[in-house]
């Protein structure tokens, strides 16, 4: 059992270790943003429940494992097999524990033009491209991206040019653990959509045996003007491991970010998503859906920052909370002098099967302009016992009548979704955890 | 099919309830009628299996078996409908979803072979007709901005659907226009036949023009005060309940 101290000083060691292992990489610019991350990490440690942010979210059995990077950075084909969304055609993009696999990349003919390739490569030979986004939008404000960032060497480096539309999805798989371990994944993820451009991402997060891991990522992304980007984040790991997620969206003008946040593995779970709409008549949806039993724990933190004029952003999120589970709605919406004309709405409802479940919910609004349109709502309510009664008057049985309504409450999160199979892989996985 | 024998039902410590004897055969419809506060939704809802009825004395046998030894859902399996007064809505279940699983449910439990989507789409086609109801109300959740009317009818619908033995139609013509009870009506009569039977529960004679009983029955501080033919309905009409609630033997009167 290690305590705080212990574990601090396990990473700072770690990163010692680290820069050892960098060869000549350690006296670039580069590096020094590592070593004021590293610093920051020493500054911050991790959060604790004192910390405004982490109120109810308590990550002191984190803490208790020594997370390592581990040496396993392949799987077979039919684990990747299972986990691709069927009916659909995709551009397979596969990590393993945080570390970008080129062998198992395939993408397709229309990806043509895109730069895909591992965060350290483009480090190497493009460092500009790098500079000119890293860490310039996720800021470090707490230990996991100080951590992320300190450690940033592998992950994925996504560059589409300007017109370019991908057709089919992009589908980035991430696995993590080996058997026995207890294994560290820190991706640090750089996406540049150029102007105009149209892209469907999928980053989906897979475990590799039943042992306790650490996924601890950030991606940067940013929208170039009347760019449209859907992004779906799928949390399927097993429920002894730790996720912390932080995703930033910088928004140009005319831009449409779309996003749905499904998560339903992990013993605990963080998404942070922030999006900043720095430029006029940009679009924001952001939607998510967690269904969670036994003692599992979801946090999810939105930012919604209407920097500039006449945008519009749409927040969804449903939880479905059954056993002991614990679900925290964090949702800010700011809105700025000068954001006139903006419109923004927010809603936020659970359902609680148990009495033992339990959701802690907390919509943020600060609006400083004058000319807007801003609505929020939380819901928290059990199943309808009418409504359990109508079905099972028809001769549907009890348990199944509970499915039918607990699946109709979760799956309008999804209705907006207009590619088929990708509807249907959710509705599964839907189905799936439910049962 | 049904035999209710001195049946006693409670409500939150109310006795509603007070010795109910009904028996009703196959191939006969039956009128409840009586004024509010009588028991006539009691008696429809503890039939069909409702929380909150507490079964204080007497026994029903449905179909040879003791009703309260079953659950709701293997009522309904067994072949007992209520259609309700007060429809539920249920967002995000379509009417197709909702009555193929229940449909499908009913035939397993009847050692009868599922329907699959094609079949059943094509059973539900011909059902809509018969009640002259657009298609597209079939993908709508169930009964989700529908109005009373269109509710009332979709329990008729479903009653099509479903082909129970035993229909109980809970004041199934309260908010209805003239046209709309012609529907719902005609819904109930091609239903009808020697092998089903109609319990249709009721405030006021007007349905009872259209869904003609064999027999009524008026209920009065929850008891079956008197019985008789499809005349008694039109003699409660003219009297109204005031004479039966005067001639009830039960002590407190009605609401």
């Amino acid at each position: 059992m290690t305590d705080r101290t212990h574990t601090k000083e396990w990473y700072l060691e770690s990163f010692k270790a680290f820069e050892e292992g960098l060869n000549g990489q350690a006296g670039g610019s580069f590096h020094k943003i590592r070593k004021d991350a590293i610093k920051k990490f020493e500054e911050f440690d991790f959060p604790t429940i004192k910390n405004e942010e982490w109120k109810y979210t308590n990550i002191a059995n984190l803490l208790k494992y020594s997370f390592v990077k581990t040496g396993k950075t392949s799987v077979s084909l039919e684990e990747i097999e299972e986990k691709l969304i069927h009916g659909l055609p995709e551009n397979i993009i596969v990590l393993v524990n945080g570390v970008y696999n080129n062998e198992l990349t395939k993408l397709l003919p229309q990806a043509k033009g895109v730069t895909v390739d591992s965060f350290s490569n483009v480090l190497k030979n493009n460092p500009d491209f790098i500079s000119e986004y890293f860490s310039k939008y996720a800021k470090i404000e707490n230990g996991f991206v100080a951590l992320n960032t300190a450690f940033a060497q592998d992950g994925i480096v996504i560059n589409v040019p300007d017109n370019k539309i991908i057709e089919d999805p992009i589908h980035i798989l991430n696995f993590t653990g080996n058997d026995g371990e207890n294994a560290l994944a820190q991706p640090r993820n750089l996406i540049v959509l150029g102007k105009g451009s149209q892209v469907k991402l999928v980053e989906s997060y897979h475990s590799i045996g039943e042992s306790a891991n650490l996924t601890n990522v950030v991606t940067e992304i940013i929208s170039g003007e009347n760019s449209y980007l859907e992004l779906y984040k799928i949390q399927d790991e097993n429920t002894e491991s730790f996720h912390i997620n932080m995703t930033q969206v910088e928004q140009k003008k005319n831009s449409n970010f779309t996003t749905y946040t499904v998560s339903l593995g992990g013993a605990l779970t963080r998404n942070d998503l922030n999006t900043e709409l720095d430029d006029e008549n940009s679009q924001a949806n952001l939607y998510g859906l967690y269904i969670i039993d036994g003692s599992q724990h979801v946090d999810n933190h939105t930012l919604i920052d209407h920097a500039k004029p006449r945008c519009e952003s749409r927040e969804l999120y449903k939880g479905v909370l059954g056993g002991k589970s614990r679900g925290v709605f964090n949702g800010k919406v700011f809105v700025r002098k000068d954001a006139q004309k903006t419109n923004a709405y927010q809603s936020n409802k659970a359902m609680l099967l148990t009495k033992d479940a339990m959701i802690d919910t907390k919509p943020q609004l600060e609006i400083y302009a004058d000319d807007v349109k801003c609505s929020h709502g939380a819901a928290i309510g059990q199943l309808d016992d009418e409504s359990v009664f109508y079905l099972r008057s028809r001769g549907i049985g009890e348990e199944q009548a509970r499915a039918v309504l607990i699946r109709a409450f979760a799956n309008d999160v999804f209705d907006e979704i207009k590619l088929e199979p990708l509807h249907e892989h959710l509705n599964n996985l839907v189905f799936k955890k439910l049962k | 099919m049904l035999n209710v024998k001195d049946l006693f039902v409670r409500v939150e410590e109310k006795e509603i309830l007070k010795g109910v004897n009904l028996k009703v055969n196959a191939g006969e419809v039956h009128a409840i009628m009586g004024p509010n506060g009588s028991g006539k939704s009691t008696l429809a809802n503890v039939l069909a299996g409702k929380d909150g009825y507490e079964v204080t004395g007497g026994e029903v046998t449905f179909r040879g078996k003791d009703l309260f030894e079953l659950n709701p859902e293997e009522r309904a399996r067994e072949g007992l409908f209520l259609a309700f007064q007060y429809p539920v809505e249920i967002p995000g279940v379509s009417n197709a979803t909702f009555l193929k699983t229940a449909l499908n449910e009913i035939r397993k439990y009847n050692g009868l072979e599922e329907l699959d989507a094609r079949e059943f789409l094509k059973y539900l086609r011909e059902k809509t007709k018969i009640l002259g109801m657009d298609e597209s109300l079939i993908s709508r959740a169930v009964n989700q901005g529908f109005s009373g009317g269109e509710k009332k009818r979709n329990e008729i619908f479903q009653l099509q659907m479903l082909q129970p033995k035993l229909a109980v139609l809970d004041e199934t013509d309260s908010g209805l226009d003239i046209d709309a009870l012609k529907i719902v009506s005609s819904g109930v009569n091609t239903f009808r036949s020697k092998d089903n039977a109609v319990i249709v529960v009721t405030h006021y004679q007007r349905l009872l023009n259209y869904i003609v009983p064999d027999f009524v029955h008026v209920l009065v501080n929850g008891k079956i005060v008197k019985s008789g033919g499809k005349e008694l309905a039109l003699e409660l009409e003219d009297k109204g309940y005031d004479h039966w609630v005067k001639h009830s033997d039960t002590v407190g009167a009605a609401v």
